[in-house]
């Protein structure tokens, strides 16, 4: 399991309006082409280099394929990362200000403390 | 040498911009007592007639990375350019340039290594709402030149509260050991009890307005002992899971100094945090 790549997931996607258009509307397709594309870019360095050991596993792999952020959230997965992406992604359905916010909460309301763990 | 004129420590809160802005039906009802509370808060930072700002905050997974992650980190660059597409997106936060002082950050940098604080530096860094929401609240027209300074509260393994608290004090002799004439004010934000991702975001206070009542106490009275003897990386989970947030305001007690009162304090009870506004003058009230 890699709480690592999870992020690296969040983290490249919130950042580009059009990979974020693109999860919203074909999440599966969106983190195929992302893991074959895209997980093992060092980001910090020039173009033309590469890891060459990062994918996910299955239960990472289908927690972004079915937007599950509560699955996310027991992996481990950075909370702030996940929450400011599927803000992007959701919030625009709102029909009262912070609708999706609240309902995001709720959905984890079972979780108690203390929560997994997010060191990577 | 440089003097301090004024030791600021705030929450920041990416919500004001847009509240403060919004007219008509989009204003939210708080918008007009938050505005009247920033005001009177901008005031004390005004007054002291400030030249350079060293700016404290942390940056939310925008340029510093996973990959490649400095615990301290002292921006050492010409201008600064702010804030970032998604905080665009999601708080409304304008585009911004701002100005670096080269000379102090080459300063602190030197100063913080030779006294056991090996600190990261940026050349090229583009600064996020950590340090701009001060900005906005407190000197809007961005005219000053600033020293950001990061920490990382964000991303475990963290270092310990103490650290912060040891960092503000060395950031307070270096800024005034300084050979400048310059009137220089500390800025930090950071956060009270906090949640994000989580089961407490976003409710009508605070998640945890108990921690916010002792912490605004241990920061109003300078409390170092009393803050540093309950606080600990594995305490602040409990108040919400964004709260190591708070080890800024720590850091910005370290610069103010043990056992110093703030000369002004308040706060602000808002839906998901708490907001708290702290001001020191180390020579005294400013005329």
């Amino acid at each position: 399991m890699s709480k690592y790549l999870l992020n690296k997931f969040l983290f490249m996607v919130d950042r580009d309006p059009e990979l974020v258009e693109r999860y919203r509307s074909e999440p599966r397709e969106l983190v195929a082409w992302w893991e074959a594309e895209c997980a093992n870019t060092v980001l910090n360095c020039h173009t033309g280099e590469a890891s060459t050991w990062l994918r996910f596993d299955d239960a990472e792999r289908e927690a972004l394929a079915n937007h599950d952020h509560v699955k996310l959230f027991e992996l481990g997965a950075h909370p702030f990362l996940t929450l400011t992406l599927f803000i992007a992604l959701f919030e625009r359905d709102n029909t009262e200000p912070l609708e999706y916010q609240k309902s995001y909460g709720a959905r984890l309301a079972h979780i108690s403390m203390p929560y997994p763990d997010i060191a990577t | 040498m440089a003097s301090i004129v004024a030791v600021i420590a705030s929450t920041h809160h990416p919500f004001y911009y847009r509240a403060s802005t919004a007219t008509g039906e989009d204003r939210p009802p708080f918008a007009d007592e938050w505005t009247r509370k920033i005001l009177a808060f901008r005031e004390t930072l005004t007054r002291a007639r400030p030249d350079v700002l060293v700016m404290v905050g942390s940056d939310h997974f925008h340029q510093l990375w996973l990959d490649n992650m400095p615990q301290f980190l002292v921006g050492k660059a010409p201008f600064y350019d702010a804030n970032w597409y998604n905080e665009e997106r999601e708080f409304g936060l304008p585009r911004m340039l701002l100005t670096g002082q080269e000379d102090l950050s080459a300063h602190i940098l030197r100063a913080g290594l030779d006294s056991g604080f090996d600190l990261a530096f940026s050349n090229e860094l583009r600064i996020d709402h950590s340090i701009t929401c001060p900005i906005i609240t407190l000197r809007p027209e961005a005219d000053l030149p600033i020293v950001p300074i990061y920490t990382n509260i964000f991303a475990p393994p963290l270092p310990q509260p103490k650290r912060f608290v040891q960092l503000g004090a060395a950031i307070r002799e270096i800024v005034e050991s300084w050979p400048s004439h310059l009137r220089v004010a500390v800025i930090g934000t950071g956060h009270l009890s906090l949640e994000l991702g989580g089961p407490r975001q976003f409710g009508p206070h605070g998640p945890d307005p108990e921690f916010d009542r002792r912490a605004v106490e241990w920061i109003a009275n300078g409390d170092l002992d009393g803050c540093l003897r309950e606080v600990t990386l594995d305490s602040l989970h409990s108040p919400g899971n964004a709260t190591h947030g708070f080890m800024d305001f720590m850091l910005m007690m370290g610069v103010a100094g043990a056992g110093v009162k703030a000369d002004y304090v308040d706060t602000l009870d808002l839906f998901h945090t708490m907001e708290a506004y702290f001001t020191w003058y180390p020579n005294g009230a400013a005329a």
